[in-house]
């Protein structure tokens, strides 16, 4: 009883006696992040989570930022949004980090946005919704595609191919309502005219009565909005129904996964669009993400033995472009660091080429996707 | 598409899904005639049947048939082990009790899953090869004629199972009355496990046949459970039969509902038909009408 009391006080005195030199330069940099490591949301959470400790590891290897080691600090939302806002309090005021990574969905992210507005720290989601930076807001940014550049990049090529009406089918979860939205505010824009709006829940497991009702439908091109599983089971359906409308689908499937689960014969033939990082092997050297992409992805790969995901390059770009804000700005102070965001011009990412201004914290174009055909069980970049 | 074929369509689509839902209602059947227990860890039986076997096939390399087998029947023994490490310890305590212990088990289970087996959604090959059947212009899977075969020899065999061997009769000895059951020298003990046996099985044999339509994660056993239990609730609670028709009526109206209203609100149109008819008829649609007494 005597020796637990007198190790008790020996640690409490150990605290204070080091509790001064936790100011000291040679403190880490942290860097904070909040992912959807488990719940729902668990596709985009894990592989975030990874590539922050990936990162955490490579930049300490090279050095550290500003001489100083980085620390980055990774807690678990369960895609839940109460739990998104008690992470986002630990690491503003226990942790006391300089910048924050996440979180994975857009309903977390707007959810922690007063947070750091209030303690002044920059954030960079890894969620897509425009809703995140429009209006502008001083600390938010945010490093995956807007969903209306997707819009944007699937209307444009519809149109090109001749389609004059379409059909919508989307999940009724936040990403599938977010898409819809969009899809039906830029149809006009096209000369498209939407025939169909069926909606699908996310555990569906069947929407062959959605399929029929469009079979019954003149519609030339069908455009599905979701994320897996929902959209394979469409996949599937489609083909089991005989429809030979081509199949437009989000960038939330672009991943092997979907593939795999739909079946590569009912996957054939489905048009997206998508990222770089899935059709790696087939961009030309000359560009400039090909070496970026290839590094990302042979790191990535070594390390977790598990294929890259798209969804991971989110946080890859995050990070770095926090750790590139406090080399530009040689301070690692949270102004600083957002000041230093803000200016960044022609960063290129695994997501795309980021141009951030005080107009615009999204700062990617629709050049950061790409049109891919599902071919074989493949990607196939259609020009 | 004439309107025909559509409706067709509508309907075939409903059964199949509606298939499942009566096989998870089933299970839930057969734990309440033997112990009026409602369990909620039978949606997650029917999630380790189809998870199982995708993973035999995966990791073990085993052929389908085997996969299918060895899944149904460790599914079975997860029953047993269940009964033995909850249910039984907590034996003589009051049935809402047992019931919440159900589902601190399919938490468990759910979890469990995630661990081993990982959050993505695998899918299991259909068990025989060919494309879809056309039928007056409506479409049909190779599969969702092994769900239609399976559920229907299940159900018959329930039915034999509790309406003519002494083993079946037995277990509703059991339900009716424990002390008078074990008074006659039925093992009340040995009668529960094999309901949690059978129970688990015929979840585990619902998850199975479905995996390859429908896909399978370690989360859909929260659906599953609560639209088998809507199922049971719309056929009339402990009836086999009843648990079967109420599920394949659920699964065609939400598939109507989606084609002809709103997909929408397909969910909800099904519950509000659900709740609509308990309310007319409380004890379901093939229930008997019990006695109230004030």
């Amino acid at each position: 009883m005597l020796g637990m009391r007198l190790r008790l006080s020996l640690l409490v005195l150990s605290m204070v006696a080091l509790a001064p030199l936790a100011a000291t330069a040679a403190d880490p940099i942290r860097i904070g992040a909040i992912f959807s490591v488990t719940g729902p949301a668990a596709f985009l959470g894990e592989p975030e989570r990874n590539t922050a400790k990936m990162l955490e590891e490579d930049l300490n290897k090279a050095g550290g930022l500003l001489g100083r080691k980085v620390e980055i600090i990774v807690y678990d939302d369960e895609t839940d949004a109460t739990k998104a806002v008690t992470a986002a309090d630990r690491l503003l005021k226990r942790d006391r980090v300089v910048a924050i990574v996440g979180p994975s969905t857009s309903g977390n992210t707007l959810a922690i946005i007063p947070k750091v507005e209030e303690a002044r720290v920059p954030l960079i989601s890894c969620a897509a919704a425009k809703k995140i930076v429009d209006p502008v807001k001083r600390w938010v940014f945010k490093t995956p595609q807007s969903d209306e550049l997707a819009v944007q990049k699937i209307f444009a090529y519809a149109k090109a191919a001749g389609v004059r009406r379409i059909a919508l089918v989307t999940a009724s979860d936040a990403f599938g309502a977010a898409g819809r939205d969009e899809l039906k505010a830029a149809a006009g824009k096209y000369d498209l005219a939407i025939v169909a709006d069926e909606v699908f829940g996310p555990k569906d497991t069947d929407m062959t009565a959605q399929l029929t009702k469009i079979k019954g439908t003149d519609a030339q091109a069908l455009i599905v909005w979701g994320t897996n599983p929902g959209p394979a089971v469409i996949a599937r359906n489609r083909v089991q129904l005989g429809i030979k409308t081509p199949l437009y689908m989000s960038h939330g499937v672009a991943s092997p996964k979907f593939i795999e689960l739909a079946g590569p014969e009912n996957a054939e033939g489905i048009l997206l669009p998508a990222g770089r990082l899935i059709a790696e092997e087939q961009i030309p050297a000359s560009h400039p993400q090909k070496k970026l992409l290839a590094a990302y992805i042979k790191d990535y790969e070594a390390r977790f033995k598990q294929p890259v995901s798209t969804f991971g390059g989110y946080a890859y770009d995050g990070i770095l472009l926090i750790a590139q804000a406090i080399g530009n700005t040689k301070s690692a102070d949270p102004s600083a660091i957002r000041d230093g965001l803000e200016k960044i011009r022609g960063f290129w990412g695994t997501t795309g080429e980021y141009n951030f201004s005080p107009e615009d914290h999204a700062g990617l174009t629709e050049e950061a996707f790409v049109m891919v055909r599902i071919t074989k069980g493949n990607w196939e970049i259609l020009k | 598409m004439p309107f025909a074929a559509q409706l067709l369509q509508y309907v075939i689509t409903g059964a199949t899904v509606g298939a499942t839902y009566g096989l998870a209602g089933l299970g839930f059947t057969v734990i309440f005639n033997a112990t009026e227990v409602i369990n909620f860890a039978q949606g997650e039986f029917v999630m380790l049947g189809g998870m199982l076997a995708v993973f035999a096939l995966r990791w073990g390399g085993v052929p389908l048939p085997v996969a299918v087998l060895g899944s149904v029947l460790l599914v079975a023994g997860i029953g047993v082990v269940m009964d033995w490490l909850t249910i039984r310890p907590l034996r003589g305590r009051s049935v809402i009790t047992l019931i919440i212990v159900t589902i601190g088990v399919s938490i468990l289970l759910r979890g469990g899953a995630m661990l081993l087996f990982g959050k993505d959604t695998f899918a299991l090959p259909p068990f025989s090869a060919g494309g879809p059947i056309t039928i007056e212009g409506a479409t049909l899977l190779p599969q969702s004629l092994w769900v239609a075969g399976v559920t229907l020899l299940t159900l018959v065999l329930m039915k034999l199972y509790f309406e003519h061997t002494l083993l079946g009769k037995a277990m509703l000895a059991c339900a009716c009355d424990r002390k008078a059951a074990a008074l006659m020298g039925i093992s009340v003990d040995a009668m529960v496990t094999l309901s949690f046996a059978l129970s688990a099985l015929v979840g585990a044999l619902g998850g199975v046949i479905l995996a390859p339509i429908t896909l399978t994660s370690y989360d859909v056993g929260i659906l599953l459970g609560l639209k088998g239990f809507a199922a049971c609730a719309l056929g009339g609670l402990g009836n086999p039969f009843g648990a079967v028709a109420g599920g394949v009526i659920l699964g065609i109206l939400e598939s109507l509902a989606a084609g002809l209203l709103s997909s929408g609100y397909k969910d909800a149109v099904a519950f509000v038909i659900l709740l609509l008819l308990l309310f007319l008829r409380p004890a379901g649609l093939f229930g008997a009408r019990r006695a109230e007494r004030a």
